[in-house]
């Protein structure tokens, strides 16, 4: 609207922009009500994931004293849904099950000495390192403490990793 | 007037006037589905071979999947430790139960071939050009739908099967970049499958599914009215303006709708009496079966996962297919071929070439990358797995467009259906592959 129309019809200017206003009102309001909707829904979905790895952070499986594991062997624990693997140096590594491929459980092949994955022939290392694709990195692994030459792994948390590095292993203390 | 008398009449107020030419009951019935329904319709478009009855039978199929399906929910309990045990309950112990499963699970698979069938229908019909450009939108929004419901439902069965398939397919969606891992913790309710995936996919395949179709589908029938019904089918010589002549839609297209309606039902009916719904071993998190497959209608993508990075299999290539049947509709077209199968005689001779490279192309492309470059599966490399080959297949659809829009000095309708085309085509092959051709380890057999 022009300046001297404005002048014309001042309560009517007014009225105008009062309820041009009020509509922009209305539509913040309903913006912020939108926008705590989805606040809602996401609040709703977010004690889900919390509760699992909380449930996964009392999982501390204990896996077992020192000497049960002999160098250069794999042991699989179903519970903890992890392998634990002795190197020949005698440190360990705890390897996710999971092929980092598509998700398939990969069953130890202790005859060829590898992981070998049934769904895409993705092949693995004693430490986890890919050795034939299509697998993009490296098994996850979890993190391990040996307390009184007792051996523990903690699976809440699933660490990524795109290749295997000798940091990743776990010595006993007194070796 | 009596009580009786009175009400009857409340439902029927037809019925209480003086007969003409129909009885009172069915004139209101009639006058019920000509809320529906138009009047009258063009006689053309009643022909089979316009529409086939592909869009009537996917309603069908979907009523036949909502009445099995609220069925089903009485009989199944959401629980990894329940669910398959709640499906042996069904299948032995209640009355008709393998049937009605049958029924659920056969309309399901039945309804994804249809609606892909529909969809092509559509296209080659240039049934997608003005008014109809945003129901082509519409349809494949129904499209999606459709293959939602069939994934989350596949994974409630729970035994090897449903778990492992769903395991593969959910982990495709890691490779998206940057959402990608949370994307599939949202999904599964968790790193893993569990209890929560289960009462995630149940919540979505019984409640927000079913609700966004029921919503969306009555929106795709009214844009066909809005439209002035269905495309008038015509030869390619026949000028778009002729409509013909009109004729009542009771009986003349009621009748042929009720018909298909009765001959798919009865088909339904007997693939479900004689063969079984799947049911594998329950599910076992420790023991992935060998060949892990994922359902069948994503086997082109797990197929293109053999040859190609994963960055471009399932995100790069599959965004730009979505976009590309996005912008169909919107695109400028030279010429009005809306009616027409096949746009015109030059683009169904176009059609047939592109049809038999797709085939070929696809089928030596996959061989050639098996045996001759010897890689078992697509590596790792973002460079030698991905970009090469993505850049190769690029090159050959653009060099495939611009030497058959030359070559037959065609309209870029027909040179863009020819690329659908061999687009379809290929992806139809990849997934025939991959359902039928490869066994242990992934590897191809014949």
């Amino acid at each position: 609207m022009s300046e001297t129309e404005q002048n014309k019809h001042p309560e009517k200017e007014s009225a105008t922009s009062r309820r041009s206003l009020l509509n922009k009102l209305w539509i913040l309001l309903g913006i912020v009500a939108l926008a705590e909707l989805i606040g809602l829904v996401f609040a709703f979905f977010k004690p889900r994931m919390k509760r699992i790895s909380k449930a996964e952070r009392d999982a501390i499986i204990v896996a077992g004293p020192l000497d049960s594991f002999l160098p250069d062997t794999v042991t699989a624990f179903v519970r903890g849904k992890f392998y634990l693997a002795r190197l020949a140096d005698g440190g360990f590594l705890a390897l996710s099950r999971s092929c980092t491929h598509l998700g398939c459980t990969v069953p130890w092949v202790a005859k060829e000495n590898k992981f070998i994955c049934p769904c895409h022939s993705s092949e693995f290392d004693i430490t986890g390192e890919v050795i034939s694709p299509p697998a993009p990195r490296a098994l996850d692994i979890y993190q391990i403490t040996i307390e009184n030459n007792i051996v523990r792994v903690n699976t809440s948390k699933r660490k990524k990793r795109s290749e295997f590095t000798s940091g990743q292993i776990t010595y006993p203390k007194n070796t | 007037m009596n009580f009786i008398e009175r009400v009857r009449l409340s439902i029927f107020p037809g019925s209480g006037k003086p007969a003409d030419e129909q009885k009172g009951s069915r004139k209101y019935f009639r006058s019920l589905l000509l809320h529906f329904r138009p009047r009258v319709v063009p006689k053309r478009t009643l022909r089979f071979n316009l529409t086939w009855g592909l869009g009537g039978m996917a309603a069908v199929l979907v009523l036949l999947l909502f009445s099995t399906g609220l069925l089903l929910k009485f009989a199944y309990e959401p629980f990894p430790g329940r669910a398959y045990d709640s499906i042996l309950h069904l299948q032995h112990n209640i009355p008709f139960g393998q049937l009605i499963r049958n029924i659920h699970h056969w309309s399901a698979n039945i309804l994804l071939v249809i609606v892909f069938l529909h969809f092509l229908r559509v296209f080659f019909t240039g049934a997608f050009t003005k008014p109809r450009q945003f129901n082509w939108i519409i349809g494949l929004a129904l499209f999606a739908g459709v293959i939602l419901s069939n994934f989350t439902g596949y994974l409630l069965p729970w035994d090897q099967l449903a778990f492992w398939a769903i395991t593969i397919s959910s982990s495709m969606l890691e490779y998206i970049p940057g959402v990608g891992a949370r994307l599939h913790d949202l999904v599964l309710g968790g790193p893993d499958l569990g209890p929560s995936t289960i009462s995630n996919f149940y919540a979505i395949h019984t409640a927000i599914l079913p609700v966004l179709l029921l919503l969306i589908l009555p929106f795709h029938f009214w844009r066909i009215r809005k439209a002035n019904g269905l495309v008038i089918p015509r030869s390619p010589v026949e000028d778009s303006d002729t409509r013909g002549k009109k004729v009542d839609t009771i009986p003349n297209l009621i009748t042929r709708e009720v018909t298909v309606a009765l001959v798919l039902f009865a088909v339904v009916l007997i693939i479900s009496m004689l063969v079984d719904a799947p049911l594998a071993v329950k599910a076992n998190p420790g023991l992935s079966p060998n060949p892990t497959k994922a359902p069948w209608y994503f086997m082109g993508f797990q197929e293109m996962l053999m040859h190609f990075h994963p960055v471009f299999s399932l995100f790069i290539m599959p965004l730009l297919l979505t976009l590309g049947l996005l912008v169909i509709p919107y695109l400028n077209y030279q010429a009005d071929t809306a009616g027409i199968w096949f746009c015109s005689r030059k683009g169904r001779q176009m059609a047939i070439i592109a049809v038999v490279t797709a085939i070929a192309v696809t089928v030596a492309g996959v061989l050639i990358d098996e045996f001759m470059i010897g890689s078992k599966q697509a590596g790792p490399n973002m460079i030698s797995s991905g970009l090469v080959p993505f850049a190769i297949v690029l090159t050959g659809f653009i060099g495939f467009y611009l030497f058959m829009k030359k070559k037959f000095e065609a309209t870029n309708n027909e040179a863009i259906q020819t690329l659908f085309i061999l687009l379809v085509t290929g992806f139809v092959v990849l997934t025939i592959i991959g359902i039928w051709f490869r066994g242990t380890g992934m590897r191809l057999m014949m």
